[in-house]
């Protein structure tokens, strides 16, 4: 195997990492605000589901949650498999985890909110869906990004974690190369990849806070 | 025509009866002043009268059209939603700690609903809410946020941001209590000179000298009931020992 070679695998490694990310951020943070307002409703059985939902998605492994999701329809429902299911699969896994952790961040923005902004915006006549896109919901997001950060940084390594149904990611792809040809290289360029991927999430998020301090 | 009028209201948390049996009216131009003692149930009253409560008996009616009442059976009612609009956009409130948006510059505070509740054009609220601002002396304020202003400024913005809805009725919850003398005097003076323009008030303060100077009327509650109500020379009388006393408890 050539370097080139080499190379050229771990960049198709990387670009499936990314495309993971990205589209397990695109479904998972809508995703979780839903479950978050589910969580929240004051019907007893939409708020149990939301949390008995939370609850596994939470307590078992997102590596066994992978597993069920693509293994899952051809055992439950004698489905073929087919192989293009793969990716889609751990975008399905992912984003249904992660939007059980959003769910919670979301939820805890949410009530922080002090429910005279909310009062406020009854007495001025707002709808219920104007008081949360135009009140309420900016407030959240400025008080959540933070332990967003912190997810979002999660699941830059977590992308890895697709391997485990063989999508040839970053990580999957340097451990070929290293089995192959018994280097340790890969191991290193995975690392550094995954490094200088999360520093630019990192520094991404600092902006958008420092972008919404302008307010307390 | 009374704007406001109140019918044997009532209002429980659980067990607790905190308003056991409320009537007044306001008429249009009256500036009423609801006073007494802590826990009578004053913020209550206000806050079942702009609907932020669900009463548990008796009648608000605005400008004649019930908003709440008793059916037969001596539930509690609140009419449809297109009742309902018209009363929400009758009165406006303004709260004992502002409850200004955050996120929203000073103009946007005071131009956001006009524009997003009532569909008025952006240049129209825009142009009422700098008047507005003006008006109370928070020209120089426009662009700034809610945290990079004093208390009375705050207040004054809040005032101006339920002014802009041009209610017909304005409720004040104690606007003055959470503000050192000198803001105190500064918001005031704002809802003194809303009084000589015969804005129609009904504000809960325990600001007594103010009550008595600015009022056309005032009521007077004590534990969920009212002891007393009329022109502030009555109220403020030997007829009223209870009144008395709790006024001089607090000049004396």
């Amino acid at each position: 195997m050539t370097v080139q070679t080499m190379i050229t695998q771990l960049v198709f490694g990387m670009i499936t990492s990314i495309e993971i990310f990205l589209l397990t951020l695109i479904f998972s943070l809508p995703l979780g605000l839903l479950v978050a307002f589910a969580r929240r409703s004051r019907n007893a059985l939409v708020s149990g589901a939301a949390r008995v939902y939370i609850s596994i998605m939470r307590g078992t492994p997102l590596m066994l949650q992978l597993m069920v999701v693509y293994f899952g329809p051809y055992y439950l429902f004698g489905m073929r498999i087919a192989s293009s299911y793969r990716f889609i699969a751990v975008i399905i896994g992912f984003s249904i985890n992660y939007a059980a952790y959003f769910a919670e961040i979301y939820r805890a923005g949410i009530e922080a909110v002090p429910i005279g902004q909310s009062e406020a915006a009854k007495i001025l006549g707002y709808t219920r869906v104007q008081t949360f896109v135009r009140i309420v919901f900016p407030q959240v997001v400025k008080r959540i990004l933070p332990p967003v950060t912190n997810e979002i940084i999660t699941l830059v390594k977590d992308t890895s974690l697709a391997f485990v149904i063989a999508v040839a990611e970053m990580f999957t792809q340097a451990k070929a190369i290293a089995a192959a040809q018994t280097t340790m290289v890969p191991f290193i360029a995975a690392g550094i990849f995954y490094y200088v991927f999360n520093a630019v999430v990192a520094f991404l998020m600092e902006m958008a806070e420092k972008k919404l301090s302008y307010y307390e | 025509m009374d704007l406001l009028e109140i019918n044997h209201l009532k209002k429980n948390f659980g067990d607790l009866e905190v308003l056991k049996d409320i009537s007044f009216r306001v008429e249009k131009g009256e500036v009423v002043s609801i006073i007494g003692p802590s826990g009578s149930g004053k913020s209550t009253l206000l806050r079942c009268a702009t609907m932020l409560e669900r009463i548990d008996g008796g009648e608000i009616i605005y400008n004649g059209e019930k908003a709440a009442f008793c059916n037969e059976d001596g539930k509690v009612v609140y009419a449809d939603k297109k009742t309902m609009r018209s009363v929400k956009d009758s009165f406006g409130l303004v709260f004992q700690n502002f409850n200004l948006f955050p996120h929203m510059s000073v103009l946007q505070n005071v131009c956001d609903a006009p524009v997003h509740v009532q569909k008025r054009s952006k240049s129209e609220a825009e142009e009422t809410g700098r008047a507005l601002l003006k008006r109370l002396g928070l020209s120089d304020r426009a662009d700034a946020y809610p945290d990079q202003l004093s208390g009375g400024q705050k207040q004054r913005v809040s005032i101006a941001r339920a002014l802009a809805m041009n209610p017909h009725i304005l409720f004040f919850d104690e606007p003055t209590s959470s503000l050192d003398p000198e803001l105190t005097a500064e918001v005031l003076k704002v809802i003194r000179s809303l009084a000589e323009e015969h804005m129609t008030m009904v504000i809960v303060t325990h600001e007594m000298q103010f009550a008595k100077q600015v009022s056309d009327k005032i009521v007077f509650m004590e534990n969920g009931f009212i002891l007393a109500q009329g022109t502030p020379d009555r109220v403020f009388s030997e007829e009223n020992p209870r009144v008395m006393a709790f006024v001089g408890k607090l000049t004396g």
